[in-house]
């Protein structure tokens, strides 16, 4: 494929939003933090080319999407769109550059005006940019608009009101809407995600098709990777935050290479073919991204975490969280009383120090943990252990320091994973 | 063989839910709705029943009208026979005392389930109170824990409160306070839509331990058919209000009998579709359905009898039923019945 | 039936709109669809609530004509006197007060200054709360909490009270407009200083709703400035709030107009008729057996308001969706002998 002209470039980009502290924080004017919904994303995409940026709630896609359409502050980082520099721009050149850049949504039936019909909503567009204000103009360029995203005849579309639409005509009113001052880019949040299976296809295959005849490019934006595959040139996968895999569709389905990516592979219905829910399911979920987890935030739920990934003091309290899930009340009864206040480990750490219950000591408490570790040795947490000193009412558990994996190349691929780094290795002990 | 009114299947001891010719239609001006018009299963003990179609083709309607809650205004007929007791038509007091302790409900959202005022713990015992008058407080936390503790949650976390917990955990503790009551039958709307693809997994799996650690029916409400072969031992296909196609998951996805059910295997996109594929037109409007089969508008290989009667559902041994005349014997069907029908090109305009 | 079943949506029921039926009128009827649709009780409070406004504007627009005198007239055309706290009589239907005058006229112009001061309070109040309203609950920022600061102080503060202060600070300030109409001016000014707050905090509640909704956003994304968001996306979605506030409130400034009059702060006798000012004289002759002066502007103080009332109450239950409940008809499950079904096993 010959190289088209780059239209995008995003560097390092960040979007960090302050988080608000309780009064006392404020008026210690201490700082109380911020939540890191894009951290240091960066990629390039050209003309016509399709990037799919696909991860869980919480990854920071949806907010991806939106810094780069403007609509979410960016704390740092570069985006240049067709040579302007989009995160410096105010005023009337942002609104000017937006003509070019434009965005579908994922709730059709909440992002038209109820009170337009479709010949002033998606005309609206050409009012706003001031290229043209002639009727007989706009009721042209909507027409011909109207009938590209296949909403004909389109005197029957016209002057319908939103609520007189189905899921899938409001996708193409709103796709009309923004193809109509000829965009050369399109962030499309979950465009199908809300529409029934029949009609998912339709609105995709019209994506695709605007894309092959007006060299449209798209970021493509989704927790579906099925939906992905028919669509992008190259797949982002993001994990709070951050790209952790960016490769070819090639290379994701066929050999994906972060564990992260993997998971969300096998953890697709499919009903074509019949098997067992995955065994090695990923526990837990996307953790709160204002404290996120040390070193690299998959690790708590990576089953192939190993020594460098981050283990720390808040994995300690779910391993024996997880360990009485389901335990009789009795054996939680008198392994809880061997502990004392466990929310010191909430405190993210990389020396965490479990105090003994009432009436235990620190051998007690020691006692307990090599139980925990003899019934499940293969438990990744375990490899992130250097040391456990006990002393009389405390045991202190020493983690190795984690290093935060950066996107390293992996076959056609980048990945953000220690598995593929220079600490690979230690894997494989 | 033979044909009749209806399949008189005498309810096997096993069979917790029995529903025949189950119609549910609400008033509208513009005319009756005919939400779920004709339906009939039964679901067994320990068995996970899966119920798909698209929005609006009265799937919902159906879960809701099998635990009798329906809005009052809806009319209900037929016949909905749970665990030897007739649910239409009784009253509400009789359908409250059941909804607990033999008939459980799993929303789609599950924190505006949960109130955010209460602890979990407190959620619990409440449910218990009410429903189970004789057990002590320590029983009650007992059966508490064990229940949380099939679905994984921690008892360190049992006095806290909703907002402490993740989506997927609420789901979870959901669905804990469902099981506590130990109900013959469950029914789950959606629950995994509001979830992410990894949680859900985890739910469908805490939902597949249950059914056998519990010998719990289930009938799973959902638009995904992934989820269904996934989860489900049998499955009914909706569309337009009517079942068209049940019998065993796996039997079905592998050889679907029902050209709805063929088209949206085939429209569904999952890992190992190779190509776009999409039903043209859009479901029809329930208050004037099409006569005939309702999806001979939609379909590839509509006869001319399709347009002009009701398809007669064909049975096998196996409980694979399909109400399709594709699959009726041409001799039940009469002269020229089995021509293809002659449409006009479905106008893009009805594309949804 | 030889109808073709292709394309059938589940739209097509509604009849597509013909093209020619475009602007403003249309949007109108958009608008007015609920009320169209209006069954059982709400239609017909507002029905009556109509009728009983339509009375009062009727006698307000034609007073002079219906009117048997004019409301300052004291004496017969040639001459005579009129009794002081006549009986009601012939020449009087409804008597005569204590300080002679008919007091029929009086009602009949009174309705006039009424709805004079009604209409000019709820046009005033609009105009000033609802841009402050958009504004304020569109950008938030500090402006927005120095104007709820504001409000709220206004909205606490003793609202007869604060009319009180007003129409004594704002007295005489209006006679340039004439004598009659310089007083309603100030009673309506008066009046308008205490419901500005509330249009200001209902408006500005649901912009904040409006503005978060995808569509506002997208307006943002397409590049539409601000002014442009909130007039065409914004605005058309939180002024189906109005006219209920709007007659709510109008109930509401009339008997704030006949509480500034009855304590002698509305408009002056000179000036106009005014149902208040003639209960407040009324009041003396109670104890005499003169029940008619107090009765009849009493009558009409809560016929108005009453009307108001319920066509605010009844656009309310009609407007607002989570009031209005989906509204579902009986039905009978129609015995499909036509269709045939059956099970055929194999």
């Amino acid at each position: 494929m010959p190289t088209k002209p780059e239209l995008l470039d995003v560097r390092d980009l960040k979007v960090h939003f302050p988080l608000r502290g309780g009064v006392f924080d404020r008026l210690a004017g201490r700082d109380a933090g911020s939540v890191k919904a894009v951290d240091g994303v960066s990629f390039t995409l050209n003309a016509g080319e399709v990037l799919g940026v696909v991860g869980e709630s919480g990854s920071g896609k949806t907010t991806l999407g939106r810094a780069i359409v403007g609509m979410a502050p960016v704390t740092g980082g570069t985006m240049r769109f067709e040579g302007d520099d989009l995160v410096s721009l105010r005023g009337n050149e942002r609104r000017a550059a937006r003509r070019r850049l434009q965005m579908v949504f994922q709730d059709p039936h909440a992002s038209l005006n109820p009170s337009m019909d479709m010949l002033t909503a998606i005309g609206h567009p050409l009012r706003i940019h001031g290229v043209t204000k002639d009727e007989a103009e706009i009721k042209h360029r909507v027409s011909e608009t109207l009938e590209r995203v296949g909403l004909s005849p389109v005197e029957r579309f016209l002057y319908k009101f939103p609520a007189d639409l189905s899921g899938g005509q409001k996708q193409r009113a709103v796709i009309a809407r923004a193809i109509i001052l000829g965009p050369a880019l399109l962030v499309a949040d979950e465009p199908v995600s809300m529409l029934d299976m029949s009609v998912r296809a339709k609105i995709l295959q019209l994506m695709i098709d605007l894309r092959d005849d007006l060299d449209l490019a798209y970021v493509y934006i989704t927790h579906d990777l099925a939906s992905a595959k028919f669509f992008c040139d190259r797949i982002a996968i993001m994990y709070l935050g951050r790209i952790v895999e960016i490769g070819p569709p090639s290379q994701i389905y066929d050999d994906p290479r972060h564990p992260y990516t993997r998971a969300l592979l096998e953890a697709i219905p499919d009903p074509g073919v019949r098997r067992e829910v995955p065994r090695d399911l990923p526990r837990g979920e996307v953790p709160d991204a204002a404290a996120p987890p040390l070193g690299c935030s998959f690790h708590p739920r990576c089953p192939h975490a190993f020594a460098p990934c981050g283990w720390e003091s808040r994995d300690l309290r779910t391993l024996l969280d997880d360990r009485w899930a389901g335990q009789a009340e009795e054996v939680f009864e008198r392994e809880r009383g061997l502990l004392g206040d466990l929310t010191v480990l909430d405190r993210p750490a990389t020396r965490a120090t479990i105090p003994a219950g009432r009436g235990h000591n620190g051998d007690d408490v020691n006692e307990l943990l090599e139980r925990v570790r003899a019934s499940d040795p293969a438990e990744p947490f375990w490899r992130g252990v250097e040391r456990i000193d006990v002393r009389s009412s405390e045991a202190e558990v020493g983690f190795r320091t984690g290093v935060d994996p950066e996107l390293v190349r992996s076959g056609e691929a980048e990945v953000a994973c220690h598995l593929y780094d220079e600490y690979a290795p230690l894997a494989a002990d | 063989m033979s044909v009749s009114d209806l399949r008189i299947t005498a309810p096997g001891s096993d069979t917790v839910l029995s529903v025949r010719d189950l119609k549910v239609w609400y008033g509208t001006p513009r005319g009756a709705v005919r939400a779920v018009d004709g339906v009939s299963f039964d679901l067994r003990r320990g068995e996970t029943l899966g119920l798909v179609g698209e929005s609006g083709c009265g799937k919902s309607t159906l879960g809701r009208g099998v635990l009798g809650l329906l809005p009052t205004a809806a009319k209900t007929a037929g016949s909905v026979v749970f665990e030897g007791q007739e649910l239409v038509g009784a009253s509400i007091r009789d359908l409250r005392r059941l909804r607990g302790p033999s008939l459980g409900l799993i929303f789609q959202e599950p924190m505006t389930r949960l109130n955010p005022l209460l602890r979990i713990s407190e959620h619990f015992d409440e449910t218990l109170r009410t429903h189970e008058t004789s057990l002590s407080k320590a029983q009650r936390r007992r059966r508490s824990l064990d229940a949380l503790g099939s679905v994984g949650i921690p008892p360190t976390r049992f006095d806290n409160y909703p907002h402490e917990f993740s989506g997927g955990m609420r789901q979870r503790i959901m669905i804990a306070l469902v099981l506590v009551l130990n109900p013959a039958m469950v029914v789950a709307d959606e629950p995994t839509t509001a979830l992410d693809v990894l949680v859900e997994a985890q739910i469908l799996r805490i939902l597949a331990d249950i059914k056998s650690s519990y010998d719990t029916a289930i009938l799973l409400i959902t638009h995904n058919l992934g989820i269904v072969a996934e989860a489900c031992d049998r499955v009914a296909v909706m569309y337009a209000g009517k079942i068209v196609e049940q019998g065993d998951a796996a039997e079905v996805f592998q050889g679907p009998q029902h050209p709805y059910t063929a088209e949206l295997l085939r429209s569904t996109i999952s890992l190992s579709t190779t190509e776009l594929h999409s039903i043209p037109g859009a479901p029809p409007d329930l208050v004037d359905p099409p006569p005939g089969c309702r999806f001979h508008p939609r379909c590839p290989s509509a006869m001319k009898v399709c347009a002009e009667r009701v398809p007669l559902t064909v049975g096998s041994e196996l409980g694979h039923d399909v109400a399709c005349w594709l699959r009726v014997p041409d001799h039940l069907i009469g002269v020229g019945g089995t021509v293809p029908l002659e449409r006009q090109e479905i106008a893009r305009a009805d594309e949804a | 039936m030889p109808r073709s079943w292709e394309g059938t949506t589940s739209n097509s029921a509604t009849p597509p709109v013909p093209a020619e039926r475009t602007g403003p009128l249309r949007t109108l009827r958009r608008s007015l669809a609920p009320v169209r649709e209006a069954r059982g009780l709400p239609k017909w409070t507002l029905y009556v609530g109509i009728a009983i406004v339509v009375v009062f504007v009727v006698m307000a627009v034609f007073a002079p004509w219906i009117s048997p005198y004019h409301f300052d007239q004291y004496q017969s055309s040639s001459g005579a006197r009129f009794p002081k706290t006549g009986h009601p009589s012939g020449a009087h239907p409804l008597g005569t007060n204590i300080l002679d005058f008919d007091v029929l006229s009086h009602i009949i112009y009174g309705s006039r200054t009424a709805l004079e001061v009604i209409v000019l309070a709820v046009v005033f109040s609009l105009v000033i709360g609802v841009p402050l309203g958009l504004y304020s609950g569109y950008f938030g920022g500090w402006l927005d909490r120095i104007l709820v600061l504001v409000m709220d102080a206004m909205f606490a503060f003793p609202s007869l009270l604060l009319a009180i202060l007003v129409a004594v600070y704002l007295g005489g300030k209006f006679t340039w407009l004439g004598p009659g109409f310089g007083g309603v001016m100030s009673a309506a000014l008066s009046i308008t200083v205490i419901y500005v707050p509330q249009y200001f905090r209902v408006i500005r509640n649901s912009v904040i709703s409006v503005r978060e909704e995808p569509f506002v956003e997208a307006a943002q994304v397409l590049g539409a400035k601000p002014r442009t968001v909130i007039g065409r996306y914004v605005f058309g979605n939180v002024v189906q709030n109005v006219p209920v506030i709007a007659t709510l409130n109008a109930a509401d400034a009339l008997l704030t107009l006949a509480g500034l009059g009855f304590l002698g702060y509305g408009v002056q006798p000179t000036q106009a008729a005014e149902w208040g000012y003639d209960l407040q004289r009324a009041l003396g002759e109670v104890s005499g057996g003169v029940w008619w002066t107090s009765v009849y502007p009493g009558l009409a103080i809560v016929l108005l308001v009453t009307g108001l009332t319920l066509v605010g109450e009844s656009l309310n239950d009609l407007v607002n969706p989570t009031l209005r409940r989906r509204r579902l008809l009986p039905v009978t499950i129609a015995d499909t002998a036509e269709e045939e079904g059956g099970h055929v096993g194999v």
